[in-house]
């Protein structure tokens, strides 16, 4: 009995589903011997909404606003997917100003994604202050969302044929209270005073300066190095077996973007670049979308260029699909009319599918849109830019340290609303 | 779209015993493939240079139970409405789907080629399997899985066909049709038990707000070839 061994086996714990650094509720099972994982098993599901399921019991209208509740930081882009199944479907074609709206509200939600990412993995590894920074900048983005939807995260405003409305000509003020006097709110007021094309454009001036910022607190930042060179490297072989797309695979070294590659929208006619990392680690993800940052800023100053100077509809003019306008509705029989069956019913779609894809901040996010002719999708399916994403973390962490698998899930930028849909 | 005709006669060539469907639609073409060869026609798929797909970015499972079937017929005239809040029944209305029940839909993308393939394979509905795609795509791991939840497809040779969205214990494949929306069990704290009791669902009741209708509209016709 003395001399039996000690038996020593691997320990095996709970990571999540309430930890901090889990972005929302992920379990991940961890098996460690002594510091080194040697399995990650994510269980997910937590957050499983069966959005899909919903779906094809809604009018096709009624979903765009799940859709903004899947990725729940970048909301317009996965509207943006859902609308361009729906529009590929009916075979219809938004007006060229509505194409540069959705184009400008995609990179003000690729910077939004991006900035909430920076300061959520950079809080995980140490880095508290910049959660802060990051925040500030996505307030001023959450008041354009709030300028032109009504909402400030849940915007339901791309719709099939275009976006709900055009852009404001004034943007909301800040007004004096008990706690901030005039003189304060004049200061906070200054940028507001214009459209909401001006407001944009004075974030677009400000905001490399910012990101400039960004990148003298991290990129050469020695803890900041320690914590993310050489951590979860992918291989570039690796990441397409995986199904990895967007900055993940860009990372890794391929230049794969759909904006360029098989352009939607606009896109062919900005001028952008892709950044492409070299070796596939946390550190390069990083730099990728701080690239990103400032191409995204780069093609929104593009887009309020080119939108001041052609104004035109945002909708196209077909009360098939599209509801009438209020002031019609008063006068015209016809118009009442298309507005009670698109309210009461919405429209029907052709019999037949579509698959449409974006360059969503996070990767491809495609929808699947089965149609048998009827007013609700027969069958929708989201295909998640996270999902391939998550699945690939165990071959990520395996062999690195407890403390790193915190570096990975933040570089990979996890958001589960659109993993467990 | 010289593009697309030139994989589809491609594809046809090489594969032309195992493919039973293919059409171009929407811009997309749509393989459907016998199940039994799937695994042939993926391998080739990825390997040969001129089809290159390196990457599979989706699978799906397709429940089409219910495929082409309204709530309420609008087709001729009738005296009734529609009556909110009432259970879908479908008791009345013919079939339309004559192929099996469910089917795995992939879709592939080549970065290489630039260009993107569906496949569809159709399983029985008895005891719908297919075999696995993991060794030729690691992607499909989980993905897979998820289709093996929601609709209960078996992937043959999948390494690791364990649940993933739905709760642990869960009973059933939610996605499939015959699937109530409101679900089968609920979850709900006991204040006298001083814990968390499953119990049937009795909270929430089904209802139809919206009748799904199917309206043949004429400015669709002819257009399914459209591309």
């Amino acid at each position: 009995m003395t001399d039996k061994m000690p038996e020593i086996r691997n320990y095996v714990f709970n990571f999540g589903p309430q930890h901090p650094a889990a972005h929302g509720v992920l379990r991940l099972i961890l098996e460690v011997d002594g510091e080194t994982v040697v399995r990650a098993d994510p269980h997910v599901g937590l957050l499983h909404r069966a959005t899909e399921k919903l779906a094809e019991s809604k009018p096709f209208n009624h979903t765009i606003g799940y859709m903004d509740r899947l990725d729940y930081v970048s909301m317009m882009c996965n509207e943006h997917s859902y609308v361009l199944a729906i529009e590929k479907l009916v075979g219809i074609k938004p007006p060229v100003r509505a194409q540069y709206i959705r184009v400008m509200f995609d990179e003000i939600t690729r910077i939004l994604n991006h900035l909430l990412w920076l300061g959520g993995h950079s809080l995980d590894i140490g880095a508290m202050g910049m959660f802060l920074y990051c925040f500030r900048e996505r307030e001023d983005l959450l008041d354009c969302y709030e300028a032109v939807s009504g909402s400030r995260m849940h915007a339901t405003y791309y719709r099939p044929g275009g976006v709900y409305r055009d852009l404001p000509a004034t943007m909301p003020k800040y007004k004096p209270s008990p706690w901030h006097n005039e003189k304060q709110v004049k200061r906070w007021n200054e940028n507001r005073e214009g459209s909401l094309l001006d407001f944009i454009e004075d974030f677009t001036q400000r905001f490399p300066k910012y990101v400039d910022e960004y990148e003298t607190l991290l990129t050469d930042n020695r803890i900041w190095k320690q914590r993310t060179v050489g951590i979860g490297v992918l291989s570039p072989e690796r990441a397409l077996a995986l199904g990895c797309t967007g900055p993940v695979l860009r990372g890794s070294g391929v230049a794969w973007d759909l904006r360029k590659k098989q352009p939607y929208e606009v896109y062919d006619q900005l001028s952008f670049d892709i950044p492409v990392g070299k070796t596939g680690d946390c550190y390069d993800r990083y730099l990728v979308r701080m690239e990103e940052f400032r191409q995204s800023n780069n093609i929104i100053r593009q887009c309020v260029d080119w939108l001041r100077k052609n104004p035109g509809p945002v909708m196209i003019d077909d009360n098939k699909i599209v509801p009438p306008k209020r002031t019609d509705m008063k006068v015209s029989m016809e118009a009442l009319i298309h507005h009670f069956k698109l309210m009461t019913e919405g429209y029907c779609l052709p019999e037949g599918e579509a698959y449409a894809a974006i360059e969503h901040p996070k990767g491809e996010f495609g929808v699947y849109l089965v149609s048998d002719g009827a007013n609700k999708p027969y069958r929708l399916k989201v295909r998640a830019a996270g999902f391939p994403h998550l699945a690939a973390l165990d071959e990520l962490v395996r062999g690195h340290m407890i403390a790193d698998v915190v570096a990975v899930i933040g570089s990979m930028d996890y958001v589960f609303g659109e993993i467990d849909r | 779209m010289a593009e697309l005709q030139y994989l589809q006669e491609q594809t046809f060539k090489n594969f032309s015993n195992w493919i039973t469907h293919s059409e171009i639609a929407n811009g997309e073409l749509t393989l459907e493939v016998d199940r039994h060869y799937l695994r042939d026609i993926c391998f080739m798929l990825r390997d040969k240079p001129k089809y290159a797909f390196q990457i599979l970015v989706d699978v799906c499972g397709i429940d089409y139970l219910q495929y082409g079937r309204a709530e309420w017929q609008t087709e001729s005239t009738t005296g009734t409405g529609f009556g909110r809040g009432v259970k879908a029944d479908f008791s009345e209305v013919e079939v339309k789907w004559a192929k099996p029940r469910f089917a795995v839909v992939y879709h592939l993308l080549s970065l290489e080629n630039n260009h993107r393939l569906r496949l569809r394979a159709f399983v029985d509905e008895e005891q719908p399997s297919i075999d696995s795609v993991v060794d030729i795509w690691p992607a499909a791991n989980w993905f897979e899985r998820e289709a093996f939840d929601l609709f209960g497809i078996i992937f043959k040779g999948h390494p690791d066909l364990r649940r993933l969205l739905t709760d642990y214990g869960f009973i059933g494949h939610p996605f499939r049709k015959d699937f109530p929306l409101i679900g089968n069990i609920e979850v709900r704290y006991d204040a006298k038990l001083k814990r968390v009791v499953y119990e049937p669902v009795n909270s929430i009741v089904p209802r139809i707000l919206e009748p799904k209708v199917i309206r043949h509209d004429h400015r669709y016709e002819g257009e399914q070839k459209r591309d």
